[in-house]
């Protein structure tokens, strides 16, 4: 093959189409959102544009596209306008990393230091957050960057901590190899429900979602670091955010739930038997890919629907008293069971006995952590109570002291 | 090599979607009634009593950052000691737990002196 070819034509053909299925994805994920929070609410959610209000996924672009874009008088404009386009850049590299079915067709690009260089990437995304607060020089703009800075540098260190699990057992950062690997055992689910549990929470926490959106609470800070953002500038910040759901639900379907593959030790739709089918058996492996990950994208809504925002020293809290020791611990039962069951430690398809009793391990400590996180703060017995009323602290003092 | 080129490309394409919407496309479509008090920052839709940066903004972060430095340089340590963890067997297990209990006698001596209080 020629170098012009094998170095720019064909990537740009397979980035294309992923980046094409990967806006596809997003711009239907605001409708599905819109649809299942209006069905939870018992509300019908947009019904009117199309059938079922499917058209709508169209006309939200179209309208934003035509809005006025306002550019505020008193902000910085050079990194006003950094602020939406940062975040895009890593999430578009991001998402030609990951194998959306059996390889090599159906992965852009397999690099041996996939995961490595995923983690690096996603963790800029809170540059655009923070320059767009604060070149907006609005005071509600201002506290919701400082905001995400903190709670996006907090939730970093439990999300890498999580993933050492899943590279003990897997031994690789290639993602290929990390699937593999669990087609020849268990979903890493099972032997890391601990570090899937963490990894999860702190997903949730780095794309700004319920429970853990507080860069933009409305009822504190208007609409938070995109207050000044209006019509295809806000419309980037709202991609970024999607695609950051979309990118982390891809990470946890391929390190915890066996990316393209439906098997247990070796046995069922593994990538051999995939590959035997040919083309069908690719688009099948997609099809079980992208099943999953809507899962993951549809539990987002849900906690959308169901969970209250959490208060800001609670957020810190769970992140730096629970999550990191947590994760610590995790490694540490880990390593000690990998290393104590024969089974986990030989890279072949057996009986999966070790990852049964990891999972039976795992479920204790998540029991034993959300039974001693929910009890609280020990209150003092009655007689001892102070007889004045109790200082009032607001959580909002954090970040304007 | 061509593994790479993908992502440059990819690049390149996260670069070119923003700047031509912003630069090229909108600017032509878009409606534009400008005024000048649309142009002021928003503050409960009266007029701004001042600016974010009139205030000087106590930032209490900096120790979350510091903190969040040690930790991530030790998650960049566990990674390729998890990669080779199979092989390195018992010895690296308790090599690995004599280094992370010196992080978290820091850990622990952080958290008593309130680094990890927020209000």
């Amino acid at each position: 093959m020629n170098p012009w070819m094998l170095f720019f034509i064909w990537p740009v053909i397979k980035f294309l189409i992923a980046i094409t299925i990967v806006l596809t994805i997003v711009a239907a994920m605001t409708w599905v959102e819109r649809r299942t929070l209006g069905f939870m609410q018992a509300r019908l959610g947009p019904n009117r544009v199309g059938p079922a209000g499917l058209f709508q996924i169209i006309a939200d672009p179209i309208k934003l596209m035509l809005k006025e874009d306002i550019l505020p008088a008193s902000a910085e404009k050079v990194a006003y306008f950094l602020g939406p386009m940062i975040p895009l850049l890593p999430a578009f590299v991001v998402f030609c990393l990951i194998p959306y079915g059996p390889p090599p067709a159906f992965a852009v690009t397999r690099v041996n230091v996939g995961l490595l260089l995923i983690m690096a990437l996603t963790s800029t995304a809170v540059y655009g957050i923070i320059l767009g607060g604060w070149a907006s020089n609005n005071k509600y703009s201002l506290m919701g960057g400082l905001r995400s800075a903190a709670q996006m540098v907090s939730y970093e260190v439990p999300f890498g901590l999580s993933v050492v699990g899943v590279l003990m057992l897997c031994g690789s950062f290639d993602l290929v190899k990390i699937v593999q690997y669990q087609e020849r055992h268990v979903w890493n689910l099972l032997p890391q429900l601990v570090g899937a549990f963490i990894f999860f929470v702190s997903m949730n926490a780095e794309s700004n979602r319920v429970p853990f959106d507080l860069p933009e609470a409305e009822s504190e800070l208007v609409a938070g670091y995109h207050t000044e953002y209006s019509g295809m500038k806000f419309a980037f910040f709202m991609l970024a955010e999607y695609a950051s759901m979309l990118v982390n639900s891809c990470l946890m379907a391929t390190l915890y739930l066996g990316g393209w593959t439906f098997s247990i030790a070796g046995y069922g739709l593994t990538t051999a038997a995939l590959s035997k089918l040919g083309l069908l058996g690719g688009l099948i492996g997609a099809a079980i890919f992208f099943a999953k990950v809507m899962a993951l994208m549809l539990v987002y809504v849900w906690f959308r629907a169901t969970f209250p925002r959490f208060r800001f020293d609670q957020l810190m809290d769970l992140g730096w008293k629970w999550m990191i020791p947590l994760a610590l611990g995790n490694i540490f039962v880990t390593g000690i069971l990998v290393l104590a069951m024969p089974n986990l430690k030989i890279d072949a398809g057996i009986y999966p006995y070790g990852e049964l009793l990891m999972a039976v391990v795992g479920a204790a400590i998540i029991a034993l952590t959300l039974f001693l996180v929910t009890r609280g703060p020990r209150r003092p017995a009655a007689a001892a109570r102070p007889t004045e009323p109790p200082k009032v602290i607001h959580a909002s003092r954090v970040s304007e002291a | 090599m061509a593994n790479y080129s993908v992502l440059l490309v990819a690049a390149l394409g996260g670069l070119a979607l923003p700047v031509l919407t912003l630069f090229l496309i909108t600017p032509v479509i878009r409606a534009s009634r400008e005024n000048k008090v649309k142009l002021e920052p928003y503050e409960c839709g009266i007029p701004a009593t001042s600016l974010a940066f009139d205030h000087r903004f106590s930032v209490r972060y900096f120790l979350i950052a510091v903190l969040f430095i040690v930790f991530d340089v030790e998650t960049i340590f566990l990674f390729p000691w998890a990669i080779r963890f199979k092989q390195l067997g018992w010895f690296g297990a308790v090599e690995m737990a004599v280094f992370l209990a010196i992080l978290l006698i820091g850990y622990f001596y952080a958290w008593k002196r309130k680094v990890l209080s927020w209000v």
